[in-house]
């Protein structure tokens, strides 16, 4: 697992049903490109994000492949549909097999 | 006759350039809270009518990150901070938050920072972090100008956001605040340039394609979008004195915290604005 790796979300706490509501992710990771070597010539191996699913009560939302020029801290902000009450979950999948998880949930007023 | 034209001509563009001005007049408010981008300029300022933030010569869309706390890439580096300051370091076995358990306890700190301590000696916000590290926590002190001092820092000057600038500059402080002025005023480099020539004659206008602002310090440490991380103040003094080609002061040094007191002392009444966007 990467160092100091930390998922960011903002999702509002309630919603009118059906509304549409906007979305800010960031995950905060260093996106190892897998170009760079280090002081003695080895190759630093790759470890970025390669993809990012976002679901709303186990539907997905939006479902993200990234590639190594992606930047470090990769943002995203979407929009989503709130048909009922539920959670959102995020889930990150790194290079090197790590998960990172969030869930917030949203009810409707 | 023609002589005479060209010094009106050329007192008229230097007029212009001592009348610089901000970008904009819009307001900054941040997550709720208005923020104070310009005041009056304390009675130690000869030359300058109104002091202005940085983010006023700033574009709209950088100016438009620092509104909301989810944008302000800063944040990262505050989170990163948070995490520094409960993770244990150093022979006694404590963290900052075994002594400092709520970070709100420093609101109005950075306000007023660079002091004067006990001993006579002017320190600042990172003395303050690194006599903590090595006296108290029996820690390795950080790099002044390191990622994690940026951090924690960060963190402290965050609790006095929206607070405004206000340093002691007379009594003990006075010969600290002297010796900045002098800095200030002082021409260095094979450019041959003071900070007054661009931050006070010429503010407001363009050095190449930057607009140049009066380089105000109630942002730092500050989130650069040009190498996309949290700045200090000295790396700041450091990259300046470069681009005039002079061979800068120690991070750290007497010198430059002399210089943070004088410049913070030219931003009185501004807003502390940690951890601040800009380009």
């Amino acid at each position: 697992m990467a160092e100091n790796v930390r998922p960011r979300v903002r999702v509002p706490k309630t919603a009118a049903a059906g509304e549409v509501i906007t979305i800010k992710s960031l995950i905060s990771h260093k996106m190892e490109s897998g170009q760079r070597k280090d002081g003695d010539g080895n190759v630093i191996p790759r470890s970025i994000i390669n993809r990012f699913v976002c679901a709303f009560n186990g539907e997905t939302v939006i479902d993200v492949t990234l590639e190594a020029a992606v930047s470090t801290n990769p943002f995203f902000e979407f929009e989503a549909v709130v048909p009922e009450a539920g959670d959102f979950t995020f889930t990150w999948y790194d290079d090197d097999g790590s998960v990172y998880e969030e869930t917030k949930s949203v009810a409707i007023a | 006759m023609k002589l005479q034209n060209a010094i009106a001509a050329a007192a008229i563009l230097s007029f212009a350039g001592t009348m610089g001005f901000a970008q904009t007049d819009n307001e900054l408010t941040v997550e709720g809270q208005l923020i104070s981008t310009e005041a009056a300029a304390p009675a130690h300022m000869e030359n300058v009518g109104t002091v202005y933030s940085g983010w006023r010569f700033r574009s709209e869309e950088t100016q438009a990150m620092q509104t909301d706390d989810f944008d302000n890439s800063g944040f990262v580096f505050v989170d990163d901070g948070f995490a520094l300051m409960a993770s244990v370091d150093g022979s006694e076995g404590k963290s900052c938050a075994s002594c400092h358990e709520d970070a709100e306890e420093f609101a109005g700190l950075k306000a007023q920072m660079p002091r004067v301590n006990d001993s006579g000696e002017l320190e600042t916000l990172e003395d303050l972090v690194n006599t903590c590290r090595t006296e108290r926590m029996g820690a390795e002190p950080w790099k002044y100008n390191g990622s994690q001092m940026a951090a924690v820092t960060a963190v402290i000057g965050l609790q006095s956001r929206g607070l405004p600038v206000d340093v002691a500059i007379d009594g003990a402080a006075e010969s600290f605040w002297e010796r900045g002025k002098d800095l200030y005023y002082a021409r260095v480099g094979q450019l041959d340039l003071s900070c007054a020539n661009c931050h006070e004659d010429n503010y407001g206008t363009m050095i190449r394609a930057d607009h140049l602002s009066q380089g105000q310090i109630n942002g730092f440490p500050t989130y650069r979008l040009k190498n996309a991380k949290l700045n200090t103040v000295h790396s700041r003094f450091s990259g300046c004195m470069k681009n005039v080609r002079a061979e800068p002061y120690a991070i750290g040094s007497d010198e430059f915290k002399a210089l943070e007191l004088y410049l913070a002392s030219r931003g009185t009444g501004l807003s502390v604005e940690t951890p601040s966007i800009r380009n």
